[in-house]
């Protein structure tokens, strides 16, 4: 059954190309098929996850060429979670925006959107370095597609920086890997992994200088300290739904880091053994702060969420920081929760804003506008999520990510960022609910002019695939204990780099 | 002396330098053509990666037992596509925004937000 792996790269692919013949001539043909497609990722997501939670790690090799020499494709118990997250991600994603009338602003959101969905699981299921850079390069293009859907010279300038940030990224990755290829001669991560601990002493400085740039390629994807300025500007000038899917994307790179630095880059790997340990932790720390102070600055809801996303994630990269079992799994957890969270604030945040006509999104009081009350509970409820607070799961996780960190070198520090950016959180998203909720209902008798919406057509159902996110994040609350059971198992097993590398390599040396 | 590594290899460094200073430029042209220099600095830099060989086959000749790394030029060939497509994207996208703003400022003030700061 290991050809399944392959399986969730052709899905997106083959839709995206249906989806693009259909487009033309039935909307909604293009559409459903987008929809189905991702219904089919989610119970194939669904079917690999329950395959790897066995602890067993499948390798599909690429045209039957055996490990270091062809290209494979790894499930191992993280790819299959990231693979369920994003499926579930791009259900809620998809749905809305076909509710809610995004796709029919521009030709192709649904290709792009399948295109996006293959480069992303792409980038979780490769076992191979020059590979992963391809299907970043998949997954950027996509995005820069869905980043300027809809267009309007906001998110066009916004959009020339994104793009410009990120082909300068491509740029170090590929010195990066031409460093890394050079020393060990291999591309497939197992196989330059099995192959640092050998190398001589005269090529260990640029083994660590390979290394650092790695990391921080990944870093700028993860938005980390001195390379976050790209993401609030990109997100809150892009669609708010296309800001939701884009919420797995700083994930990508959290996924890339944790791959790369405990399979290559572990114990046994010389001058390179954790070498992003020294930065990564300030870096993380520093973001966070600079995350949820933004939440305070917001100047509108599409600024607070893309903050908070920014905010959320470094509170996941201070958990990988640590580069210790409990930590990951803790940050695991978290990652679940922060990319739930973040979209579903992204999601709200389009339905609040359609709905205030030319008030659009700014954090200040305007007239009451249709279905107020529903949106204000939707509101609190992704705030409480995104700020981290009991009943929802950012309370477990940031609990979980605290109680892993206590014997940490700079858990005071840790400590105290976590908890005081909590703070800020709190007040930034509170700041922003009062002004619009709050304030708004001063004037009863004025409903908004011109806005959208007013009559309560698909008001109820527009809301779905948020509530979809809200009940998930809920579902994340309840089943934390087998959820945290199968982090931790996730986390042994990125510990144990030995296993990938004996999954991976054993065709070749054995049969 | 002067070898051929000595030369690729100074060739690679005045590439990636003037790449990188034409991308901290503040207008969209310079950026794009800084890109397009780092592009070719790095589509050098992978093919030296395979150690330079001259004169020797890739992939397989009778009678020759030393080959050069076939690798890097798959490599080099996938990132001069991407390096292209890519290319073309940015200048798209910047004439299109210079068309909407009126400003080829990569940071989209318009021109005279930043002449005024000017002494």
């Amino acid at each position: 059954m290991n050809a399944l792996i392959v399986a969730p790269l052709l899905l997106p692919a083959i839709m995206a190309a249906a989806s693009l013949l259909f487009m033309r001539r039935h909307r909604w043909v293009g559409a459903g098929i987008s929809i189905i497609g991702v219904i089919g990722l989610t119970a194939l997501a669904l079917y690999l996850l329950v395959t790897a939670s066995s602890g067993e790690i499948s390798v599909y090799a690429l045209g039957n060429w055996t490990a270091p020499f062809g290209i494979v494709l790894v499930l191992d118990r993280l790819s299959a979670l990231m693979l369920l997250l994003t499926a579930l991600l791009a259900l809620a994603v998809v749905c809305h925006a076909v509710l809610t009338g995004l796709d029919r602003k521009g030709w192709h959101f649904h290709p792009l959107f399948q295109f996006q969905l293959l480069g992303i699981n792409g980038a979780f299921l490769t076992g191979d370095l020059f590979n992963l850079f391809v299907f970043f390069e998949v997954l950027l293009i996509a995005s820069y597609g869905l980043m300027l859907h809809g267009q309007g010279a906001e998110r066009l300038k916004a959009g020339v920086q994104y793009v410009i940030v990120n082909l300068i990224g491509s740029t170090l990755f590929l010195f990066a890997v031409g460093i890394l290829y050079g020393i060990t001669g291999t591309l497939n991560m197992a196989d330059m992994a099995a192959r640092i601990p050998a190398l001589p002493a005269s090529d260990q400085g640029l083994l660590r200088a390979g290394t650092h740039l790695l990391i921080i390629v990944f870093a700028l994807k993860a938005a980390l300290l001195p390379l976050q300025l790209w993401l609030p500007r990109t997100y809150a000038g892009t669609a708010p739904p296309a800001a939701a899917l884009f919420a797995i994307m700083t994930k990508v790179g959290a996924y890339a880091i944790i791959r790369t630095v405990t399979l290559i880059f572990g114990e046994n790997a010389g001058a390179a053994s954790w070498a992003p340990e020294v930065w990564m932790m300030p870096a993380a720390l520093g973001t966070m702060v600079i995350g949820f102070a933004g939440l305070l600055a917001a100047r509108t809801l599409r600024d607070l969420a893309a903050f908070g996303l920014l905010g959320s994630t470094a509170t996941l990269l201070v958990a990988i920081a640590a580069f210790e079992p409990t930590a990951l799994a803790a940050g695991l957890y978290y990652l679940l929760h922060t990319t739930l969270a973040a979209a579903l604030l992204f999601l709200v945040v389009d339905l609040i804003k359609r709905r205030r006509g030319r008030y659009g999104d700014t954090i200040a009081p305007s007239p009451r506008f249709a279905g107020i009350e529903a949106l204000s509970l939707l509101y609190l409820l992704a705030a409480v999520a995104m700020a981290g607070l009991p009943p929802l799961s950012g309370f477990i996780g940031k609990l979980l990510i605290l109680q892993a960190t206590m014997s940490h070198v700079w858990a005071t520090w840790i400590w105290a960022i976590i908890l005081g950016t909590t703070l800020l959180g709190i007040l930034g998203l509170a700041r922003a609910g009062s002004a619009i909720f709050w304030k708004s209902a001063a004037h009863p008798d004025n409903p908004v002019e011109g806005a959208r919406g007013t009559e309560s057509d698909g008001q109820l159902t527009e809301a779905l695939p948020a509530a979809g996110l809200l009940a998930l994040l809920a579902a994340l609350t309840i089943w934390a204990g087998p959820v945290t059971r199968y982090t931790e198992a996730t986390a042994q097993q990125l510990f144990a780099p030995a296993g990938y590398i004996e999954a991976v390599l054993r065709p070749a040396t054995g049969g | 002396m002067i070898s051929i590594e000595m030369l690729v290899a100074s060739a690679i460094s005045v590439l990636t330098a003037a790449g990188i200073y034409l991308c901290l430029r503040g207008r969209t042209f310079p950026v794009v053509l800084g890109l397009a220099m780092l592009s070719y600095a790095i589509n050098v830099f992978l093919f030296a990666m395979g150690r330079l060989v001259v004169d020797q086959p890739p992939i397989y000749e009778k009678g020759v037992t030393d080959y050069t790394d076939p690798l890097p030029q798959a490599l080099v060939l996938t990132a001069i596509v991407i390096a292209f497509g890519m290319t073309a994207l940015v200048v798209v996208l910047s004439l299109r925004s210079f068309l909407e703003t009126g400003s080829d400022q990569v940071d989209g003030k318009s021109d005279s937000e930043t002449d005024e700061r000017l002494p």
